[in-house]
């Protein structure tokens, strides 16, 4: 499809066909002390060589430090042919097609992507994805509101193990619409949700839980009790997972005796680079029974005239061009070349590939715990089992220790301080496939050497 | 020409409401809205218990064509809404006056009925909306 500016003269051979002096007349009923002058603080343009210099100049200020942090967004290998393939032509546009007769391989692509999210979650249908994960759960809540019709109330349980950030957007997205989210505690010794405290909220309307699997601490939540509290209590479950983990742990598909209602996440893992934090992009599986209250777009296979198979968007009337104010989500496009990445990278890596990266992050952190609490001063916060993250404690006050490392190139992890105060000096570290047995000994040493001098001192 | 029984009361936004011996009414959609709509694909009817205002929006019809709201002609509290629309949407489409009833309702005040147009009414409403 082309995209061919207007020349000076087609812009002024329209402006005479309408009898318009200049562009600016078709604002004109804009009226003037609404508009705005020119932004401040926005400096002049600059020429592409110029602003090339200044990029590269500020990506080398960034240095290549040795990343131990994961927290909701992880650095794995990405096959080269992942992004030489989503950078095609054929691929290289950011926007959901409309036009089935023009766009059979993307929406082929896209409906690959939704039939390999339905798999690894192990859920009925899947949308073609959202902006990120915890956009994906703000969603998740408001379609669980939506489809949970027998709960008359719009309240949602979160874990206090749960991403923060995903606890913050959920908030600022849904808490607007008069819901109520309280907070289920963790247990400080093993870090996880016991199913005794959800004892308190038994017998009375909740419209959903939120199960983060693994939690925030990387540690594992009892999924099954959890699930089974929740249908027994009439409460729908909106499960946040971390795809990659899924080739290994059970899928919500098939938590507790039936599974979940809902489950979403962040996608990054699947392909897409780390790049300063976006853009990723968020995915949405479910049961069919509440397929009409999900959000975004969907990808159907269908049949042409003539019997041939074919794509095309499908399940419309949930969406606003049709359904207008009523629509489930204002949310009518998807994150088409991070999908397009996704689908790429999974292809790539087929389910067995895909359990050797779980795998071997799972192997890699539990070295890196090894390693660390070695060490004088640090110790492993929580004592239940875990994917490819861990709080660690230290003895000194963390974030010195974090930049004591950093100058030495080591990203230590995250400074859980302003996170969760109750926790003290606490990191979250993750090491995944990309870490080797001497990244994790550099950091190990390193660690040793900072917290020995900080005695010392 | 589509069928317009003369037992039942009618609304502009194409509601049937028919009157029943214990004083509940029931409610669907006419058979022009149903031809007018196409094929139905899916029905959304509201939960017992729920209370509705005249005028409020109470279920959705989807077509392959449209999805269209579907208002309470009056107020009250639904009663029941008609599970079979589930699994055969189509019903509203074979017998819109039947087995395609939308939902139940225990009317809040019954003389809200007398307000809603009468067979010759709607018919004349039918021929305006045409022109």
């Amino acid at each position: 499809m082309p995209f061919i500016p207007h020349t000076d003269a087609d812009v002024r051979t329209m402006l005479d066909v309408i009898g318009a002096r200049r562009i600016d007349d078709l604002f004109d009923e804009i009226p003037a002390e609404l508009k705005s002058g020119p932004l401040d603080g926005v400096p002049p343009a600059v020429n592409e060589m110029d602003i090339t210099r200044i990029m590269h100049e500020r990506a080398a200020r960034d240095g290549m430090l040795l990343n131990f942090i994961g927290a909701g967004a992880y650095e794995h290998h990405i096959p080269a042919a992942v992004w030489a393939v989503t950078t095609r032509g054929e691929f290289y546009s950011a926007y959901t097609p409309y036009q089935a007769e023009a766009s059979q391989g993307t929406l082929q692509t896209i409906y690959e992507f939704q039939t390999m999210m339905a798999s690894l979650t192990a859920m009925e249908v899947s949308n073609a994805s959202l902006y990120d994960g915890a956009s994906a759960l703000a969603e998740a809540c408001l379609m669980a509101v939506r489809a949970h019709r027998k709960s008359k109330v719009a309240r949602i349980l979160l874990p206090a193990s749960l991403n923060p950030t995903y606890r913050k957007v959920a908030r600022a997205i849904a808490g607007l619409q008069e819901f109520t989210f309280d907070e289920v505690p963790y247990d400080a010794a093993t870090g996880n949700i016991r199913v005794e405290s959800l004892a308190a909220f038994g017998a009375q309307d909740i419209t959903a839980l939120v199960i983060q699997q693994p939690n925030f601490f990387g540690v594992l939540e009892d999924v099954d009790e959890l699930t089974r509290w929740a249908r027994k209590n009439g409460t729908f479950i909106i499960a946040v997972v971390n795809p990659t983990s899924l080739a290994l742990l059970k899928p919500p598909g098939k938590w507790g005796d039936n599974g979940v209602d809902i489950v979403c996440g962040e996608g990054q893992p699947l392909g897409v680079p780390l790049s300063s934090g976006g853009p990723y992009f968020g995915f949405m599986t479910t049961r069919m029974a509440h397929v009409r209250q999900m959000p975004g777009r969907i990808v159907g296979r269908t049949l042409d005239l003539d019997g041939r198979p074919g794509f095309t968007l499908t399940l419309q009337a949930r969406e606003q061009h049709i359904r207008r104010g009523k629509a489930t989500s204002n949310i009518c496009t998807n994150q088409g070349l991070l999908v397009t990445a996704a689908t790429i990278y999974l292809t790539l890596l087929g389910p067995a590939g895909l359990k050797r990266v779980a795998s071997a992050s799972h192997e890699r952190t539990q070295e890196l715990v090894r390693a660390l609490t070695r060490i004088p001063g640090v110790r492993i916060k929580f004592s239940g089992p875990r994917f490819h993250e861990a709080v660690i404690a230290l003895d000194r006050p963390a974030a010195g220790v974090l930049a004591a490392l950093a100058e030495r190139g080591i990203m230590g992890g995250l400074d859980l301080g302003a996170l969760h105060v109750e926790l003290g000096d606490a990191v979250l570290v993750c090491a995944t496939e990309t870490k080797t047995a001497a990244d994790i000994n550099t950091y190990a040493t390193a660690l040793a050497d900072i917290l020995k001098s900080a005695r010392a001192a | 020409m589509s069928k317009i029984p003369s037992d039942l009361k009618y609304t502009k936004s194409h509601e049937w409401v028919r009157s029943l011996p214990d004083g509940s009414v029931d409610i669907g959609i006419t058979d022009h809205a149903q031809d007018a709509l196409g094929d139905l694909v899916f029905v959304e009817v509201p939960e017992p218990g729920r209370t509705l205002a005249a005028g409020e929006a109470c279920a959705v019809v989807e077509s392959v064509k449209a999805a269209s709201d579907v208002y309470s002609p009056v107020a009250g509290e639904v009663i029941d809404g008609n599970a079979d629309l589930v699994a055969t949407p189509e019903l509203v489409n074979q017998d819109p006056y039947g087995n395609g009833w939308l939902l139940k309702l225990k009317p809040a005040d019954k003389s809200a009925l007398a307000k809603l147009m009468d067979a010759a009414a709607y018919t004349k409403h039918l021929e305006t909306e045409s022109h």
